[in-house]
């Protein structure tokens, strides 16, 4: 065997030992890497109350209330976020992100009160993969193409 | 491969492919730019947003590919002690680090928009930085020694345990749910983005690479010729001493 090859052998078990240890803490560490949970995390886990966490899914459709604008406070908020399986109400009073709309995903930071309402204190929208013009869009609409859940093609 | 380790000949090579890839270069942006800004249709969700992202994406990109050479470099300078591929990943490094800042800067400029926030910490935005600290920690290492050949082995150390990231940003959001969205192009199935939008991203993408190209034969040209200057140096040195 020449230097080169033990030398190839060893990067080669070298890395193979890097990429397995990494995986082990990938994995390991899965819970703590998730930016949000989804409304179907919320019910199976029973977060403890009072502990910030974040929420994501889709602004469930004709959810969205929006309060009266009381003297010098800001208008409140309050919508349904679902995963199509369980659903999480959600108040919010603050400045939406231009892209909040019903059916559109979002990711809201907060916590969940005993009454089982998401409190937040940051909405941020989540976008999905799909780009196409206005017009391919409303045509995907008019042939019945359209999945209004996703926005996605199919 | 053990071909073009000569430097001679790779500087032979490097004439006659950079005017072709510097005029490539200019065709592809200009082309790109000029459909990206003007030429190709606002997003149906984004509206005109959606313009950053023929920078973003291809800067994303090419942060992820310079990366990817940088290991193979790395690897190839460490098993089979080439020269040319140590002065390959000194000159990588900086052009990937640039694209990967690009691509952070590009990307906050269009979450603070669309997100409604500058930066989040999920596992795509998070898994880059740390792409952009290994980049800045490959230079730093390089350098930081007075014989740079030690400086060298260093740094292709840290490449190749860097590498790993690289697989992590691609799927990362695909493993763990994030804010960014998962990919809309290399994915199976493939792409989900509208031909009118898919052209002038591709033609910034392969304006972005042969960029790359240029700017990678200009880097190691100007390394082997600092090589080439220690070495008299430290001839005349050793003649005068």
């Amino acid at each position: 065997m020449t230097r080169k090859r033990r030398r190839l052998y060893f990067l080669g078990l070298f890395m193979l030992g890097l990429g397995t240890a990494t995986a082990l803490a990938l994995v390991a560490f899965q819970d703590n890497l998730v930016f949000f949970y989804s409304p179907s995390d919320i019910v199976t886990k029973q977060p403890a109350p009072e502990r910030s966490l974040r929420i994501g899914g889709l602004v469930e459709e004709g959810s969205v209330e929006r309060g009266g604008a009381a003297a010098g406070k800001r208008v409140e908020v309050r919508f349904r976020v679902t995963d199509l399986q369980h659903t999480v109400p959600v108040v919010f009073s603050g400045i939406l992100p231009d892209l909040f709309r019903e059916g559109q995903g979002v990711v809201a930071l907060g916590k969940l009160g005993p009454d089982g309402v998401f409190r937040a204190s940051e909405v941020l929208a989540k976008h999905d993969e799909n780009y196409m013009p206005p017009e391919v869009a409303e045509a995907l609409k008019r042939s019945g193409r359209w999945n209004e859940t996703g926005g996605q093609r199919k | 491969m053990h071909r073009f380790a000569n430097p001679a000949r790779f500087l032979r090579m490097a004439a006659a492919v950079l005017p072709w890839s510097a005029a490539l270069t200019v065709g592809c942006l200009g082309a790109g730019l000029w459909f990206a800004l003007f030429d190709s249709p606002a997003d149906y969700q984004q509206g005109e947003t959606v313009r950053i992202m023929y920078v973003h994406v291809p800067a994303a990109w090419m942060a992820l590919f310079v990366y990817t050479n940088l290991a193979i470099a790395s690897a190839v300078a460490l098993v089979w002690k080439h020269p040319l591929a140590d002065l390959a990943a000194r000159a990588m490094a900086p052009i990937g680090a640039a694209f990967t800042a690009l691509s952070l800067i590009t990307g906050s400029l269009w979450g603070q928009p669309m997100w409604g926030t500058w930066w989040v910490w999920d596992a795509r935005l998070t898994s880059v930085l740390i792409l952009f600290f290994l980049y800045l920690g490959h230079i730093a290492l390089a350098n930081a020694f007075d014989d740079p050949t030690r400086g060298n082995r260093a740094a292709a150390i840290l490449a190749l345990v860097g590498a790993v990231n690289v697989p992590i940003i691609k799927f990362s959001v695909d493993w763990w749910n994030t804010l960014h969205q998962p990919a809309s192009i290399v994915r199976i199935g493939g792409p989900t983005i509208d031909s009118s939008m898919l052209t002038p991203l591709l033609l910034m993408a392969f304006g972005f690479t042969f960029y790359f190209v240029s700017v990678l034969i200009l880097r190691i040209r100007a390394e082997i010729l600092a090589r080439k200057l220690r070495t008299l140096r430290f001839a005349q040195g050793e003649a005068t001493a």
